[in-house]
């Protein structure tokens, strides 16, 4: 029964993102993703068992392989979700990852977290270093899970170095198939835009946030690193690229209408999430940048257009 | 959309004249190019130039502002600490344009605003991409370290917002500017701003509507709200003074030091105030 090849582990595999790195890694690993949904377009020498990551069913995979590495992105924000769904899929699928790399001596952890754990707010330094404090629940109370995956993952670095533990919190992951807050907000063809503000804003194409991912599971990587796309640039100029008119609307109208619009269905995005349209949420990839020699493969203008489709 | 290019342009043409034609040129030759016209910070070489017309009326015509040692300040990372006053801060304006209009090569100064300005709309976008940030430390490490020249007053709000009897005398410095410099290793350059002080003379404070208005003061003006009248700037640049020593020192520490740049630009003031004539011109 048992596979001699060693695996890596991909939580949520049947995601956009996680299917990228699956096309970018099954060449060169044996890939065992684990996901509640089907895996779409599965490769042939990936295998997938499609169980929800809370489950006693897990531990299956990882008595079945001899896994070697866990790529964790089994992590979901969906804003229409009930709280205390989000918050136990969240905590309990990844208390459940760490638990089976520590029960089954896995040598590599590697978890996708977000910039925006840093939360947006007036008071932000331009750039947030990793020592920054998570911020984002203070005024998004559905962020709290993140935080918690993210303090759960940090947490586990220090507490089994015989694993090596990396944190990734990439920038804003857009791309042609991804249906994230950030890439539906730059698909919109009216999009708002708040009157008078127009911060600097930085993205990551989801190819690029695929091989931040990767290369994390080489040997000797461990800690917890911002990962910044090609740079940063204003909000207003993103949506030039993209050739979309955005509406000016004033902040406080907008945070109400939305509130409500929100509330009766009529919008996808949550209120809070004005938050990132008004005020700066950047962070510094220079840790990253510096200990991998990260260079992304998309330039901004590609990353940005890459919401189109193109 | 077209009206406003044509503003723009106009405005641009204005600056241009006021200063030197080959203005444009000689700012952006001393900053990178960017793909999309900002820098990471939000800094617009656009904005700046097109924006910046009425202030530099202010600077020729109004104030009439005369620099001197403008020649002092180093290339590279700098930080400018000057005395502040006149209600509205338009004493860090005219140091900006005497930089940016005089000096050789040009230079955008940075300078560290409020945390609550980017909560207001149109301002916030303006002041970031004039090249203002918000005064964290960190924030302020990180330009100096891309070899900006940042514009700090260590006197803060209680300089800006002194009365009119408390003029030329400089209130507490803050540590902040020095710990930076001893850790960046960057000189400081002391610098006097006579003139302003007058701009608006506070005779009085009303406490209690600056409490229900959020405001530090509420000064009360000749002309009720503080309009600053048409003194006479004078600003001068000082040798800049390069200090040793560990940033994380204790305060008793960095406060010998920062004396050191408090005497430096007292006593440039009194010398500006002994030699000038008259207030106004």
């Amino acid at each position: 029964m048992s596979d001699a090849q060693p695996v890596v582990v991909v939580t949520g595999i049947s995601g956009n993102l996680g299917r990228m790195v699956a096309k970018l890694l099954h060449r060169e690993a044996k890939v065992v993703g684990i996901d509640r949904r089907p895996f779409v377009g599965r490769p042939k020498d990936v295998e997938h068992y499609q169980v929800d990551l809370r489950k006693k069913k897990v531990d299956e995979v990882f008595r079945r392989h001899p896994v070697k590495a866990i790529l964790h992105m089994g992590i979901m924000h969906d804003p229409r979700m009930s709280a205390e769904d989000h918050h136990s899929f969240n905590i309990i699928g990844t208390t459940k990852v760490l638990e089976c790399a520590a029960k089954y001596n896995v040598k590599k952890l590697v978890v996708l977290s977000s910039a925006s754990v840093y939360g947006p707010s007036p008071d932000n330094s331009n750039f947030l270093s990793e020592e920054a404090p998570l911020m984002a629940a203070s005024r998004f109370p559905s962020m709290r899970d993140l935080i918690e995956v993210d303090m759960l993952a940090h947490g586990f670095l220090w507490r089994h170095p015989e694993t090596e533990t990396v944190v990734l919190r990439p920038v804003h992951i857009i791309g042609p198939t991804i249906r994230n807050a950030p890439s539906n907000y730059l698909r919109l063809k009216r999009p708002w835009m708040l009157l008078g503000f127009d911060p600097m804003v930085q993205l990551i194409h989801m190819e690029d946030a695929a091989r931040s991912m990767l290369e994390g599971l080489k040997p000797g990587r461990k800690g917890v690193y911002n990962v910044v796309g090609p740079g940063e640039v204003p909000l207003s100029s993103v949506f030039r690229e993209l050739g979309a008119d955005p509406v000016r609307m004033p902040h406080l109208v907008a945070r109400r209408m939305l509130e409500t619009a929100f509330k009766y269905r009529m919008a996808e995005f949550p209120p809070e999430e004005l938050d990132h349209i008004q005020f700066l949420c950047m962070v510094d990839g220079k840790r990253w940048k510096t200990e991998t020699g990260w260079e992304p493969r998309y330039t901004m203008k590609a990353t940005i257009r890459s919401v189109l489709g193109e | 959309m077209k009206v406003r290019d044509r503003v723009k342009r106009s405005m641009r043409q204005w600056t241009l004249s006021m200063t030197r034609e080959d203005l444009e040129e000689r700012l952006r030759s001393t900053r990178e190019p960017t793909e999309y016209g900002v820098d990471s910070f939000g800094l617009s070489v656009d904005t700046i130039l097109d924006a910046m017309g009425p202030v530099v009326w202010l600077y020729k015509h109004y104030f009439r502002v005369e620099t001197k040692g403008l020649e002092k300040v180093p290339r590279g990372r700098v930080l400018l600490i000057s005395n502040h006053s006149g209600q509205l801060p338009l004493d860090a304006a005219m140091i900006a344009i005497a930089m940016v209009a005089e000096a050789n090569p040009p230079r955008i100064i940075r300078s560290m605003i409020e945390k609550w300005v980017p909560t207001l709309p149109i301002v916030s976008t303006l002041f970031a991409r004039v090249g203002q940030v918000v005064g964290t430390p960190e924030n302020c490490r990180r330009l100096l370290e891309h070899e900006e020249a940042i514009l700090v007053f260590p006197e803060g709000v209680k300089g800006i917002s002194k009365m009119f009897n408390e003029r030329y005398q400089l209130q507490e410095f803050g540590l902040g500017f020095m710990r930076l410099a001893l850790e960046t290793k960057t000189p400081i350059v002391p610098v006097a701003v006579i003139g302003a002080e007058e701009q608006a003379p506070a005779f009085a404070n009303v406490k209690p509507l600056a409490k229900v208005l959020g405001f530090p003061v509420f000064p009360i003006t000749p002309t009720i709200i503080p309009i600053p009248l048409p003194t006479k700037y004078r600003i001068s640049f000082g040798e800049p003074i390069t200090f040793h020593g560990r940033p994380d020192d204790d305060d008793a520490e960095l406060e010998k030091r920062v004396m050191v740049v408090k005497a430096a630009i007292q006593s440039m003031l009194e010398q500006g105030l002994k030699a000038r004539k008259a207030v106004f011109w």
